[in-house]
Parts: structure tokens; C-alpha cells; sequence
């Protein structure tokens, strides 16, 4: 499948891309003066043919265009090969020594980037307003009246409702997350750190040096702690997903119970660690088991331990210690949806198996779990991929500590991925690495999660559990 | 008579396992209670003539507000970060609402040119780790005003603008509704924007609630953009910002009974609200943990 499926799929683009080409070379031929106007001034065709509001947008933004790129964006543009080339310095060519302000690469790269994408737009309304001139030709050839202002608006509330709708949450994302994802995978193939800092000094492209020394090992580079990040976090992940995930299913199981009593009392307590905030939890718990906290004072107070154990302070304590603390903060999720889901496997199937014999062990083996895992693959999968990211529950424990000289990068030995990349971002300034950092990231969570989505039996087989 | 054997027995097994269950729920639930309860109880440790520090027992010697009192002293501080929080909140809570409605009914109930294309390239986004993004978020709030002095409509702005990314529990929803029911008002001449709003948003009322309630929560946990956004004015920060940097700064000896009462203040409202709501929030989190 993989490789025909790829072909014909490029196939297909270049078929699509050569009709395109065909209709905006057929629509320049074929039509009249005001549509091969319009090619070069956009909406010209729409606002002659009285399509005042159409008109005047496409034009609008054409002159937007040229007015953004010549005043501004242009000059930014012409650098982005080099990301400025005049450093700040001081002019003592004078009698009083001037500071001249050089370039700034930070704004070269964004706003040629803002450049770029706005490129991409324009070219994308040229396009459509060929095909507004296109279709109301076609239109009036065919002796219909071409839709009014009056129908445009109303088209948007209703056959192009969905323009509307998503107008905005469209250019959110846009401006507040592609462009800035952009922006930083461009970094991570420049050498934008702590001594290239904008705008005192520049910083330009270094290829692919970043990715080298991510993965160089022994020296400074980062090959070792790299390693050591990734397995943890991978260890976390799994361990907080399926211990989880048993853990609550089992909690589940026996509020659950048959004749167990104030069940919804349980389920509340359980779900104490949801509603409150998790910095007043996490951090209270964290403190708990301090040094100098309170499980160690009582322990030592009893007599039971000579020294303090060192939860935070030793890599083998603070990791099982943070998968432990992260049960009592993620199971109750699992209770929760357990709950109802438990409810949905037909009584009759517990009653049949106990007429055969069947012992709750083997109940839950060959009915409960074969349900819930069926229904909660999705979840699973997200849960694993969450927890890769889980922020929350590592820096407000543990910060990602211990640190140690044998790790790189301000690391620590519970450090996920995330908060390793936000240590290098924050403390040292290293946005560098911090870049390539994220970039992996997105490699570990696309690759898990498109093998995974696969292998999911409710992808696979929809009905198979009906 | 083995018939009847067999019933008592089975009624005995029933009675020890419900009595281990007992006791195991008990136990999980002195667990999962003990660290509140000594949040508590430690935020009346009296500061003055006990000590504001960590110590070695849960009960106070004294019970005392002193802690209460310096966090409703304004010169202190914390009201201004507290109403800053709950501002930020009630906003998020509003707009994101909107946005993932909004973002939801377009692609549950209407087909249109790259809708799939869409859904694939922001699924592909989300899997970009969230901080990656914040020195170019910081910059770009800079350019518009909205760092220190302006963090707080600055945060608004980051935490809203993404938001219609997070549609999927949503449109999970909405897609449940069934389709016959808006066909039927759209043959009858009703348009879209006319179904949305006076058909389907009643309808989705428990995922409206449960919307507004994840989003209403997430600011009260947020210390990484606050403390970035609003860096080197007190002025700017959120709450979490203040707990986070009392129980991290060298002198936290000091300022951990405060720590405590903060805590239990920031507590309060949330967890209030999220019990009120607790029955759309099951539904929310089991319906989107089966679609995916």
C-alpha cells in the first residue's frame, strides 16, 4: 500500500495542479477586458460587474499587500539569508562615542517570515479572484443575475456559515501558533543563544550544527544527556499511563461493587485532586516530602529512620516518588470515566460466566478488559502522549532535579523533554537547543502516535464490539 | 441442602469482600484527603508566636489567621494577584467557549472545502510542545503592548487565540446530536447561523458547561507564561506565580503557612465550582476519552 498510495497521491496533486493551471490560462484567454484586468489588479472584474463588496475586499487586499511588503516588509525580506549583517556597536569615530543600532535578527527572521506567509495569502486571493471572474462570467453568460450584497451577507450566515465561524479561530491559531512554531523551527537552525542574544548581537543561520550536537556524545555535547532525557521520559510516560490506567480501573471495579454504599461520597473524594488546582496540591505535596518536611519530621520524631530520606534529593527516590505522587493526581480521571463505562457491559454476560464457573479474576480478564480497553484505545493513546508532556506534574515536584554535573544543559534526572526545553529556554537562555529540543518532541509524539492510532482496535474494526 | 450451602457461602464470601473493600477505600480516601487536610490545618499555624516555616507536626499549637490577615493586607500584594487571576479566568473561560463552539459547529455540521485538511494540519500542530513557542509569543505580545503592564489582557490573548485548536470533545459532542433534527429546520428555511444558535447550542449545554469549566480552571495553575509574560512586574502576576515563588524562594521558611492559606483561598472558589458541576464534567471527560 505505502509507496502506490504515495504515487498516486502525488499523482494526483500534479493533476490537480495542472488543471488549475489549465482554468487561470483558459479564464485569461477566453475572458474580456475587465477579467484580464484583473489579473493584475485583483477585483477590478468584480467591482466593474457590480460586486461592490467582493470587489473592494480583493482590492483592499492587494493594496494591503503592497503597502505592508513596500514600507516594511521588504526590508526585512532582503536579510534573511544572512539575519543582518551590522552588529550593534559603538561609533567613537565622533567626539562623543555614539551607540549605533545594528541589525536586529530576531525581527528579520520573524517579520520575513510574516512576509512570506502573507506572500502565500496573496497568492491564494489572486487566485480566488480569478475564479470570482471565472464563475461570474460564466453567470452572466448563462443569462443569470450575478448574487448581491445583500445575498453575500447572508451567504455568510448561512451556505458560508462556516467562514464565519472559523474566520477567527483561524487567524488565532495563525498568528499565535503557526507562525511562532515557524519561527522557531527556523531557530533551531541558527545559532540564537545566550551569546547571539538580540539586539546587542546577531545570530545567522549554522546549518544543521544544532542536530550534531544534540546527538554528540562525551565533551559538552549533548548526546548523553539527550539519552538519558528521552529514556525517562519515555519510562514516565509509560508509567504513568498504565498504572494509571489499571490502578483506576481497579479503584473503579470496586466502588463499583455491588452492595458497597455512598458510592458517590468516594467517587467525590477521589475527585478532591482534580478540582483543586494542581500548584496548591502539587506543591504542598511536594513539600511534604521534603528534607526538612513533614513525612520525614513524623518518621524521624517516631524513631523509625536515623536521617531524612532523600525523596527529592536522589534520582532512584525522586522518580519512583513522582510516579507514585502522579497515582494520586491522575486516577481519579480513570474513575471517573471507568465509572460509566462500566456500567455499559450488559449484566448478562457477569451472570452467564458465573453459571459456567467463572471467578471474578476471570471475569475481569475475559469481559471487563477487553471492553474497556476496546472503548478507551483513543484514550490511551492520548493519555500516553500527554504524559510525555506532563509539565505540571514534574516541575512542581521535583523541578526536574536532582541536577547533576554528569548532565548537560542544566538537566536534572526527572526532567521530561518539556521541562528540560523549558530550563533552556528560561534559565539559560539556550533557545538553540531548546528549538531542536521541541522539534524532537514533535518527532517522539508523531511517530508514537500515528503507529499507535493503527494499531487501535476501535480504529480498526468500528463495529467490532457491538 | 448443597444448594443452600452453597448460597450461604457465596453470601459470606460476598460479606469479606465487601468488608476488604471497605477497608481499602477507606484507606485510598485518608490518602488522597491527608495532604488537604494538613493544607488546612497548617494555613492556621499562627506566624507571630509559632513559626511560619515548615515544622515536624500537622497541628498548630496555636490556631490563628495571622497568615489570612497578611494576604488581605493590599500593600502585600496577593488581593491585586487574586483579582488578576480570577479576571483572567472569567475572560478564558468566556471566549474560549465561544472559539471551540464556534470551531465545533463548523465541522460537526457543515461540509466545505478543506475541512478535513484542516482537522489533519491542526492535530499535526498540537503535537508541537507548547513552550517551544515562548520567546516568540513574549516578542510578539511586546510588539503590541502587552507584556508587564499589559500581561494580564496579554495572557488573556495567548490562552484564547489557540484555543479553537481544543475542539475535539466538543465536535465529539456535537456530532451525538443527530443530523435529522437540523435537516429538518434547514428544509423548513432556517439557516445556519439560525440552527446554531437556537437549535443545536441549547442542546449542548452539558458540553458548553464543561468547556467552561476546564478553561475557567487552567489559569489558576498557570506560573511558565505568567511569570514570563508579566517578567519584573509584581504588579502583572497571577496567583500560581506568587505560591510558586513562596514555596521556592530560599526563605520559604517564612512563607509557608502563607503558602497554605493562599492555597486554601485559590482553592475555594475552584473547587466549589467544579463540585457544583461535577455531573458535566464526567460526561465531558467520558464522552471525549471514547471518540478520542
Amino acid at each position: 500500500m505505502g509507496k502506490s498510495g504515495k504515487t498516486s497521491s502525488v499523482g494526483k496533486a500534479l493533476k490537480w495542479c495542472g488543471a488549475d493551471l489549465k482554468e487561470i490560462g483558459v479564464t485569461f484567454a477566453e475572458g474580456d477586458w475587465k477579467t484580464k484586468l484583473s489579473f493584475v489588479i485583483m477585483g477590478f472584474g468584480p467591482l466593474m460587474r457590480g460586486q461592490i463588496l467582493r470587489g473592494v475586499s480583493l482590492l483592499a487586499a492587494e493594496a494591503l499587500y503592497i503597502y505592508y511588503m513596500a514600507t516594511f516588509g521588504a526590508g526585512y525580506l532582503k536579510d534573511i539569508g544572512t539575519l543582518g549583517t551590522v552588529a550593534t556597536h559603538t561609533d567613537t569615530s565622533g567626539i562623543i562615542p555614539v551607540t549605533v543600532y545594528g541589525d536586529n535578527s530576531f525581527f528579520i527572521l520573524l517579520y520575513s517570515l510574516l512576509s512570506l506567509f502573507f506572500t502565500a495569502a496573496i497568492l491564494f486571493l489572486w487566485r480566488v479572484n480569478i475564479r470570482q471572474n471565472y464563475r461570474a462570467e460564466k453567470l452572466l453568460k448563462e443569462g443569470k443575475k450575478l448574487p448581491t450584497i445583500r445575498q453575500d451577507i447572508q451567504s455568510l450566515l448561512n451556505q458560508h456559515f462556516d467562514k464565519t465561524l472559523l474566520a477567527l479561530p483561524c487567524i488565532g491559531v495563525f498568528v499565535f501558533t503557526v507562525l511562532p512554531i515557524a519561527f522557531m523551527i527556523c531557530i533551531a537552525f541558527t545559532n540564537y543563544d545566550v551569546n547571539h542574544q538580540s539586539p546587542t548581537n546577531l545570530f545567522t543561520w549554522v546549518g544543521l550544527e544544532n542536530f550534531r550536537n544534540l546527538l554528540s556524545i562525551g565533551g559538552s555535547g549533548f548526546g548523553s544527556t539527550f539519552v538519558t532525557v528521552l529514556l525517562w521520559t519515555l519510562v514516565w510516560a509509560f508509567f504513568a499511563t498504565f498504572l494509571n490506567y489499571f490502578l483506576g480501573m481497579g479503584v473503579a471495579i470496586l466502588i463499583n461493587r455491588k452492595g458497597i454504599k455512598f458510592k458517590k461520597l468516594w467517587r467525590t473524594i477521589l475527585v478532591m485532586t482534580i478540582a483543586i488546582p494542581q500548584i496548591v496540591s502539587l506543591l504542598y505535596v511536594s513539600k511534604m516530602f521534603a528534607a526538612d518536611g513533614l513525612v520525614n519530621g513524623y518518621l524521624l520524631k517516631w524513631g523509625l529512620i536515623k536521617q531524612a530520606i532523600p525523596f527529592w534529593t536522589q534520582a532512584g527516590y525522586a522518580r519512583v516518588m513522582i510516579i507514585l505522587i502522579n497515582v494520586w493526581i491522575g486516577i481519579p480521571y480513570m474513575v471517573l470515566m471507568a465509572t460509566g463505562l462500566l456500567m455499559n457491559i450488559p449484566e448478562d454476560l457477569y451472570e452467564s460466566a458465573r453459571i459456567d464457573g467463572a471467578n471474578g479474576f476471570q471475569m475481569f480478564r475475559k469481559i471487563t478488559l477487553p471492553y474497556m480497553l476496546f472503548v478507551t484505545g483513543p484514550y490511551l493513546l492520548t493519555s500516553f502522549t500527554g504524559n510525555l508532556n506532563n509539565f505540571n506534574v514534574i516541575y512542581l515536584l521535583s523541578q526536574g532535579g536532582p541536577k547533576s554535573m554528569k548532565l548537560t544543559g542544566g538537566a536534572g534526572y526527572t526532567d521530561l523533554l518539556i521541562t528540560w526545553l523549558y530550563k533552556m529556554t528560561v534559565n539559560d537562555t539556550n533557545y538553540r537547543m531548546a528549538a531542536v529540543i521541541g522539534i524532537l518532541i514533535f518527532v517522539v509524539t508523531a511517530v508514537i502516535s500515528l503507529s499507535v492510532y493503527r494499531l487501535l482496535p476501535s480504529v480498526k474494526d468500528e463495529e467490532g464490539f457491538q | 441442602m448443597a444448594k443452600q450451602e452453597k448460597y450461604r457461602s457465596r453470601k459470606v464470601n460476598r460479606l469479606i469482600g465487601n468488608t476488604i473493600t471497605y477497608i481499602i477505600l477507606i484507606l485510598i480516601s485518608i490518602i488522597w484527603l491527608f495532604p488537604f487536610v494538613g493544607l488546612i490545618l497548617q494555613s492556621f499555624r499562627s506566624y507571630e508566636s509559632e513559626f511560619g516555616g515548615m515544622v515536624n507536626y500537622l497541628v498548630p499549637k496555636q490556631f490563628s489567621l495571622d497568615s489570612y490577615r497578611f494576604l488581605f493586607q493590599p500593600e502585600n500584594g496577593f488581593l491585586k494577584w487574586y483579582s488578576n487571576t480570577l479576571i483572567i479566568a472569567v475572560f478564558v473561560a468566556v471566549l474560549n467557549t465561544v472559539m471551540v463552539l464556534c470551531v465545533s459547529y463548523a465541522l460537526s455540521r457543515m461540509r466545505f472545502a478543506g475541512r478535513t485538511a484542516l482537522m489533519k494540519f491542526w492535530l499535526v500542530l498540537g503535537m508541537f510542545p507548547g513552550f517551544l513557542t515562548m520567546i516568540c509569543l513574549y516578542f510578539l505580545l511586546k510588539q503590541i503592548g502587552l507584556t508587564q503592564a499589559g500581561a494580564v489582557p496579554g495572557l488573556i490573548l495567548i490562552s484564547v487565540a489557540s484555543s479553537g485548536m481544543g475542539y475535539y470533545v466538543c465536535k465529539g459532542y456535537l456530532d451525538t446530536i443527530p443530523r435529522s433534527l437540523d435537516e429538518s429546520a434547514r428544509i423548513d428555511g432556517a439557516s445556519n447561523a439560525r440552527i446554531f444558535l437556537t437549535m443545536i447550542l441549547p442542546l449542548a449545554k452539558p458540553i458548553v458547561i464543561y468547556t467552561a469549566l476546564v478553561a475557567f480552571m487552567a489559569p489558576w495553575c498557570d506560573y511558565v507564561f505568567a511569570s514570563y509574560v508579566a517578567f519584573g512586574y509584581s504588579d502583572g502576576y497571577n496567583v500560581a506565580v506568587a505560591l510558586q515563588r513562596w514555596i521556592w524562594t530560599n526563605d520559604y521558611q517564612g512563607y509557608f503557612t502563607r503558602f497554605c492559606a493562599g492555597g486554601v483561598l485559590v482553592a475555594i472558589p475552584v473547587t466549589a465550582l467544579f463540585l457544583c458541576l461535577q455531573k458535566y464534567y464526567v460526561e465531558g471527560v467520558t464522552g471525549g476519552a471514547v471518540k478520542g
